[in-house]
């Protein structure tokens, strides 16, 4: 699918449909450090939901679950769209439309521009090869129309590692549109970006929105989050420190929030 | 980086595609150093490397070892190594003498028992890197004396002839030439097409170069880097075997040393061949063109009528340059990447 085809479904109510996604009472421990702790999260339909935290928040460990790359403790429950998922997995998240654009970007900057941008879901032949020629003229066709290269400039041949920051970064955009994300997941997206570059990825973040998906928006930078965002969820120290609606909450007074979250450990949840 | 994208260029540079030159300089880059060589031996000793019988004999004897060269590149591109298919070759094969020299089972039974076994081989060596997280370079020196001693306990340390009136079908498979070509040669030619598709035309060659070169990133993307590796490791295992058997009917004899000697050679041919040592980079076509160089170095040395101990010699400036200038290159893209130039 496309990139305009998938931005290109109108909007719809969430009212009265499940959430996209559903974590009920998710812990995560690694030894014994206990990284997520009882954790209840929702994204609704349409939805754009903030993800704040100091370092070591757990903000990171809760969308690694969501996505599948690690599997809650036991006692935890993933559910998608109302659905109890079992066996969660990046391969079947992705499966399920629910794509991520990692704070490490998740590229592989040995290779070409247009193998990164279908890695893990390559595009192939219905012998079952792949459809190479196909995958470059996609790459090209999205960097010109959406990354905002023009067309002599870049080439899908050319290795990412010649890249710039703010370059790769909308390759791990793309990616995560192009294919049909009905949830995309951007996990510290403007970290190291230019503020021209920041601008475009929370335009991005805009268009997801417009085109009715959800998403998952973390980011240290609360002045980013903030104005994009329909609800906020504060984690402190691995356990639901807050939920808030934006339109109920000031960001000077969410600021003030999240300085007596991390000075005391205070849960205070709401909405 | 892939046959296609390899030395793709910079960002910022303009204009079209990069130039074939640009996209196939490594494999360019061996076949020039393939025919300097070819040159400088038919300089230094004129009549050898002017009569066809020297080429006939390459051709029977690279394949020995270049096709498991071929499967071994897949491993080094997932960023590890397999030492231990010296002995794998020895125990597969040695597996096919029991079942059908001792045990009286067709020669196809034979040819299955010992595949499976190297394909058993490698599934171990793939399981223990990929499950146990064991560095496969330490890990396949363990299983190579594991192999060996298997092998060695098995056949209870003897040989078993393989003449012709008793495998015709085994000698007419790998060892009668075909169209007066050595059908060791097609083997590996033919061999070297359909790993070329795999590893660039297929869903898993993709995922041998994301693992080899980021594994966190490929495993962020959904890609099961462990069962990528398993995999690479099983291929090197089978094609142990199919080369411990070509080896053994070439020379009408199963050896229990079969393989031995091999490792320097099959590994030479790999990072020769532009396979980076670090992953994530590598051809087949590369190591299929290096094999034949490092099996025209012996030869060659010998007929040229400098001392064989030079052999040794040339064998350690090829790895050593290979890999030092595989790692300056390496460093240049990296540097790249932090600076954006």
């Amino acid at each position: 699918m496309t990139i305009e085809a998938s931005l290109a479904e109108p909007a719809k109510s969430d009212a009265g449909g499940p959430p996209v996604i559903e974590l009920r009472h998710v812990s995560k421990t690694f030894g014994e450090v206990r990284a997520l702790s009882g954790v209840d999260f929702l994204v609704n339909r349409g939805e754009i939901v903030g993800l704040l935290g100091d370092n070591g928040s757990g903000k990171s460990t809760l969308v690694k679950v969501v996505m599948g790359f690690y599997q809650p403790d036991a006692g935890g429950e993933i559910y998608f769209h109302g659905e109890h998922i079992d066996n969660w997995s990046v391969a079947r998240a992705r499966g399920l439309g629910i794509e991520t654009v990692y704070q490490e970007r998740a590229l592989c900057e040995k290779q070409p521009i247009w193998r990164n941008m279908f890695m893990g879901r390559e595009l192939r032949t219905r012998l079952g090869l792949l459809d190479v020629e196909r995958m470059r003229n996609e790459c090209a066709r999205l960097m010109s129309e959406h990354m905002g290269f023009t067309s002599a400039a870049v080439h899908p041949n050319n290795v990412v590692a010649t890249m710039s920051g703010g370059e790769k970064q909308g390759v791990a955009i793309t990616r995560a549109l192009y294919f049909e994300a009905e949830l995309v997941i951007l996990d510290e997206p403007t970290m190291g970006l230019s503020l021209s570059e920041t601008r475009k990825t929370l335009d991005f973040v805009g268009n997801i929105k417009k085109a009715g998906k959800s998403a998952i928006f973390i980011d240290h930078n609360i002045f980013n989050v903030y104005p994009v965002v329909d609800r906020l969820y504060v984690l402190d120290r691995g356990k639901l420190a807050g939920v808030y609606l934006r339109s109920e909450i000031t960001i000077d007074e969410l600021i003030d929030r999240l300085y007596r979250v991390a000075r005391t450990g205070t849960m205070e949840l709401q909405s | 980086m892939t046959e296609e994208a390899a030395g793709a260029r910079p960002v910022g540079n303009k204009g079209a595609p990069p130039s074939l030159l640009t996209r196939y300089g490594s494999q360019m880059g061996i076949i020039g150093v393939g025919f300097a060589m070819w040159l400088a031996f038919v300089i230094a000793a004129p009549r050898v490397f002017t009569d066809l019988d020297i080429y006939r004999a390459f051709a029977e004897t690279t394949p020995l070892f270049g096709i498991v060269a071929l499967s071994l590149t897949f491993v080094v591109i997932t960023g590890e190594i397999d030492l231990s298919f010296p002995s794998v070759m020895a125990l597969g094969t040695g597996a096919f003498c029991l079942v059908t020299y001792y045990g009286g089972a067709p020669w196809w039974v034979g040819l299955i028992v010992g595949l499976g076994t190297g394909a058993a081989c490698g599934l171990l060596n793939g399981l223990l890197v990929a499950s146990l997280n064991i560095p496969s370079l330490v890990i396949t020196i363990g299983t190579q004396f594991l192999f060996r001693g298997l092998e060695l306990v098995l056949m209870n340390g003897t040989g078993v002839p393989l003449l012709a009136d008793k495998y015709p079908q085994m000698h007419a498979l790998l060892r009668e030439p075909a169209f007066g070509v050595p059908v060791q040669t097609l083997w590996m030619v033919g061999i070297l097409i359909v790993e070329w598709v795999l590893l660039n035309r297929t869903q898993f060659g993709a995922h041998v170069f994301l693992v080899g070169d980021n594994q966190i990133s490929a495993r962020l993307m959904g890609v099961n880097a462990g069962r990528v590796k398993i995999k690479a490791f099983v291929l090197v295992g089978v094609t142990a075997v199919f080369c411990g058997m070509l080896s053994s009917i070439y020379g009408y004899y199963f050896w229990p040393s079969t393989g031995d000697g091999s490792l320097l050679n099959t590994i030479a041919s790999v990072f020769l061949g532009g396979t980076s040592v670090f992953g994530g980079t590598g051809s087949v076509v590369g190591t299929f063109v290096a094999s034949f160089i490092i099996g025209a170095i012996n030869a060659g040395i010998v007929s040229a009528g400098v001392n064989a101990f030079y052999t040794q010699l040339a064998f350690g400036l090829v790895i050593v340059v290979s890999v030092v200038l595989q790692t300056i290159i390496d460093r240049r893209i990296r540097r790249q990447s932090v600076t954006g130039q």
